[in-house]
């Protein structure tokens, strides 16, 4: 019996698939060199600062890659510029529609449903384009953009930063970089792999980030309100696509793999050096 | 003068003023009265003349104003103070001999030390030489001299004389022993080698102790001396070519104790009669060959056998029948070999001790070489060698030595000393005896050793003295800290046999650790800092604790000279971070987030960051753990109506064909 050929909903655009994955590369860079530092304590640190060619080089890996991942964000924010100048036309109308990033009070409902989904005590909340954990995800970016960056660039040019911020500054920005980079790739690498790949559904992972389209029926039950949103307005087709080229998704997985192991890793070695060798 | 002087003079005036009075009597008729005397100065100096004693001296003969020539032709009684007795009237030559010695010099420049004649010749009782009673006798002259050049009288401890003990020396000397325990009155004496009255310095080249004239003055006694010095200056270069020979003295040492350490006529070739063959075996067997080329070429080519080997008795067959002991190097080394008696070395060789060393077993016997020879055992590259021959792992020493020091030749080897002796070849480099010393090696937990702790600064500074300079200064130096707890010294940080070389990875992540031993939390804290992570990385160019602190100049912060001190610091920030400033310098370099006391804003940093974390994975966690069995449950229901769909897409299909 010959499978029909499924629809194919297209969800994100190719300059977000590719931020994405350069937020990958970035994100893991920099967690890899950091830790290092971190964890200077465990065998693990010094083996991984070897592999990175020594701390200097490993220093200048973290730099570049803080580097792209700003790059990355900029380019982000230029494209909400084009996303309200050629879609809503004003900045009102794009964060009032139904697919802002914003959190709305659906956002809350959405969570309140969800619980008691969670429960048994209600039907799935039917989510619209941005779930509210997605967005939760996009607003800690921003966060932590701005955290992690600002006392990153201290520590970069603590002697400039100094002509202005007391000695000390250096060492509580040393505490809130660190930190606040233990909880982003804490963070990533449990609970956003969770919500995207690993739960049960979606499991082992999503590639829709990296593909960019979701099986329509896949979409129409995910996110329920968008669906009918669009197929209120008519504009479904419009994003109706071919499926990827098995190839192309063969890449993607490779990819996504590596990805997704070198998170797990960084996980298990930041247990490891809390928990087990912590000095 | 007293008032029955002034009635004597008076009396003299007036009795004997017209008289034309020189002789003898004349003089005698006042100066006879044992109470006839003068004040000089403060004291009262007798003025009387024993007439017996002029008639007993050698002087009997001439009258009293020869000698006091301002008298002559004066009316008696005469002035009261006269001129002094000019000697050189008649003894001319030797007054000329006097007036140029180191006696005579001394005299005019007015050292009040200084003799003149009649210091040792008397003044009235002038007695010959040849006198028995006279203190020039020769019997006599050692205790003339002695008055003054005995140990502890003023001119031995006021004035530069090179010598000391001359008279014990003397005494117990094969001169001092004929003439003052023989009675042999033509034993040389002070005079004999010194000349009577022209002594000069041995540095003055008219001197008789010069070292050009040393052998002529040795033959005026011993003329045949050089027939017997045949070996050494093959029996006749000594006076004709004395600038390129041994001077006496460098063998038979003025004044000094000297053994006779071997009978005259006792000449290598007669030893080598029965030692060149090479056949020649003891009664035990081993081989009494002597290979006298070697010999010859070794530092004491210049001894005669009989000078080490010093029992024999020339008057037997075999002289060397009569040796009894074993050959005794402290005859000329004394005090190497008493250094060495003090050295564990020495101690265990007294006590019979098997595996002790004694001087051959570094030194070798008859193919001993100059240290600076290169094919010396004792040469610097070749000591390591040599004290491993006991001292290796496995080997004597090694395996009696209890203390934490092993695998000492080994690590020597890999140490900066030990590459720097034995692959670059340096020999000033530091090897065992530099630091051991040479003949006085003692356990480090001997005080006396040189690499006891106490020590240990002062033996590392004989090569690292600017290095020393420093470290007295420090905080660490036992002259400025006045500290009952253990400093550290040298080896503490640099270790022993295994030191490297401070620019080396090994030793700059080691240091840190060794700091620590001492200064646990605050070495602990750096680890928590940037710089300490960084380095246990295994980077090296960051800051450790002596880039900061100093490492031989260490003081306390609080010290102005401390390179941490306020002038200071920014300073030492700009050694790796050139853009630093003083609010750079703030940096907490050893700052901990657990102390809210001392770092009350990294301790709430840390806590607000840390909350923060928590509040973030608990509240995802919960998020998670709850969707979990929801999300099971809901992929089985997903999987059964994509199921469903499947079958009424078939069925529709089906039903469509």
């Amino acid at each position: 019996m010959k499978k029909v050929e499924q629809k194919y909903f297209q969800r994100f655009s190719k300059l977000d698939r590719t931020l994405h994955v350069l937020m990958i590369i970035s994100f893991i860079s920099l967690s890899l060199t950091g830790m290092t530092l971190k964890f200077s304590y465990t065998g693990w640190a010094v083996y991984l600062s070897k592999f990175f060619g020594g701390f200097e080089s490993a220093g200048t890996i973290h730099r570049v890659a803080a580097i792209l991942m700003i790059s990355v964000f900029i380019t982000h924010i230029i494209d909400l510029f084009r996303l309200k100048r050629e879609k809503y036309g004003s900045w009102k109308a794009m964060l009032t529609s139904p697919n802002t990033m914003l959190p709305t009070k659906k956002d809350f409902i959405d969570f309140r449903d969800s619980i008691k989904w969670f429960l048994g005590l209600g039907e799935r909340p039917k989510y619209g384009r941005w779930t509210y954990w997605e967005k939760f995800d996009y607003f800690a970016v921003f966060w932590g953009i701005f955290v992690i960056g600002s006392t990153g660039f201290i520590l970069w040019f603590p002697e400039f930063f100094t002509n202005f911020l007391p000695g000390w500054m250096i060492n509580v920005a040393t505490i809130i970089h660190s930190d606040e980079a233990l909880l982003a790739t804490g963070f990533i690498f449990t609970v956003h792999f969770f919500n995207t790949h690993l739960r049960p559904e979606k499991f082992p992972m999503d590639i829709v980030i990296f593909t960019g389209t979701m099986p329509l029926e896949e979409f129409k039950r995910d996110k329920p309100a968008e669906y009918e949103e669009l197929l209120k307005s008519g504009k479904l087709e419009e994003y109706l696509v071919e499926k990827t080229p098995d190839a192309v998704i063969k890449i993607i997985r490779i990819f996504a793999w590596s990805a997704l192991l070198i998170g797990f890793s960084i996980i298990i070695w930041i247990i490891y050096a809390m928990i087990f060798a912590y000095k | 003068m007293t008032n029955r002087k002034i009635k004597l003079l008076l009396l003299f005036i007036i009795f004997f003023s017209s008289i034309f009075a020189q002789e003898n009597e004349d003089c005698m008729m006042c100066h006879n009265d044992k109470e006839l005397s003068k004040k000089r100065g403060n004291r009262i100096v007798s003025l009387f003349v024993d007439e017996g004693k002029i008639k007993n001296s050698v002087h009997k003969a001439i009258k009293c104003v020869n000698c006091h020539s301002d008298l002559k032709d004066a009316e008696f009684p005469h002035e009261s103070d006269l001129k002094k007795v000019d000697c050189g009237q008649c003894h001319t030559d030797q007054n000329n001999q006097f007036w140029l010695s180191l006696h005579g010099r001394a005299k005019s420049k007015g050292d009040p030390l200084a003799p003149d004649c009649k210091v040792c010749h008397g003044t009235h009782q002038v007695l010959s030489s040849r006198n028995l009673n006279s203190q020039t006798n020769p019997l006599k002259v050692p205790f003339l001299c002695g008055q003054c050049h005995r140990e502890g009288a003023p001119v031995q401890r006021q004035r530069v004389i090179h010598q000391d003990k001359i008279l014990e020396n003397y005494t117990e000397s094969i001169h001092g022993e004929g003439l003052l325990k023989k009675g042999l009155v033509v034993s040389a004496t002070c005079t004999s080698c010194h000349t009577s009255h022209f002594i000069l310095p041995h540095t003055d080249p008219k001197s008789s102790i010069a070292r050009r004239n040393i052998a002529s003055t040795c033959a005026k006694c011993h003329t045949q001396i050089e027939a017997v010095h045949r070996k050494v200056i093959r029996g006749e270069l000594w006076e004709k070519e004395a600038h390129v020979l041994p001077a006496c003295v460098d063998c038979h040492q003025p004044h000094k104790v000297r053994r006779v350490f071997y009978d005259q006529g006792t000449a290598d070739k007669d030893c080598l009669s029965c030692h060149e063959d090479k056949n020649l075996k003891s009664s035990d067997g081993r081989s009494m060959f002597i290979d006298y080329k070697e010999l010859n070429n070794s530092i004491h080519q210049k001894i005669a056998c009989s000078q080490c080997h010093s029992e024999v008795n020339p008057s037997k067959i075999r002289p060397c029948i009569t040796i009894k002991n074993k050959v005794d190097c402290s005859a000329c080394h004394a005090e190497v070999v008493s250094e060495y008696n003090s050295s564990i070395h020495g101690t265990l060789f007294a006590s019979n001790d098997p595996n002790a060393p004694s001087c051959r077993d570094c030194h070798g016997t008859h193919h001993i070489l100059d240290k600076r020879n290169p094919k010396s055992k004792t040469y610097p590259i070749n000591v390591p060698n040599l004290c491993a021959k006991c001292h290796r792992e496995g080997q004597k020493a090694a395996v009696r030595y209890k203390g934490p020091e092993h695998e000492i030749v080994e690590k020597y080897v890999e140490s900066i000393h030990g590459k720097g002796l034995l692959k670059s070849g340096l020999v000033v480099t530091a090897m065992c005896a530099d630091c051991h010393t040479a003949h006085g090696e003692l356990p480090a937990n001997d005080p006396r050793s040189s690499v006891n702790k106490k020590n240990i600064a002062k033996t590392c500074g004989k090569c690292h003295h600017g290095i020393e300079e420093q470290f007295v200064q420090s905080i660490h130096s036992p002259v400025t800290n006045k500290t009952d707890k253990e400093l550290p010294v040298c080896s503490d940080c640099h270790s022993a046999h295994k030191i490297i070389r401070a620019d080396d990875q090994g030793f700059k992540l080691i240091v840190m650790n060794q700091c620590g031993r001492c200064h646990e939390t605050i070495a602990k804290t750096y680890f928590e800092t940037y710089h300490g992570k960084v380095s246990r990385l295994g980077y090296t160019k960051t800051a450790k604790c002596y880039d900061c602190h100093g490492a031989h100049d260490i003081l306390p912060v609080s010290d102005p000279r401390s390179h941490l001190s306020r002038t200071n610091v920014v300073k030492t920030c700009q050694k790796c971070h050139p853009g630093a400033n003083r609010r750079f310098a703030g940096y907490l370099t050893h700052a901990t987030h657990h102390d809210p006391e001392k770092y009350p804003y990294l301790f709430w940093s840390f806590w607000g960051m840390t909350g923060l974390l928590i509040f973030t994975f608990v509240l995802g966690g919960l998020h998670t753990l709850l969707w979990l069995p929801r999300s099971l449950k809901w992929k089985r229901e997903i999987q059964k109506l994509e199921e469903e769909n499947s079958l009424s897409e078939s069925s529709t299909t089906e039903g469509k064909d």
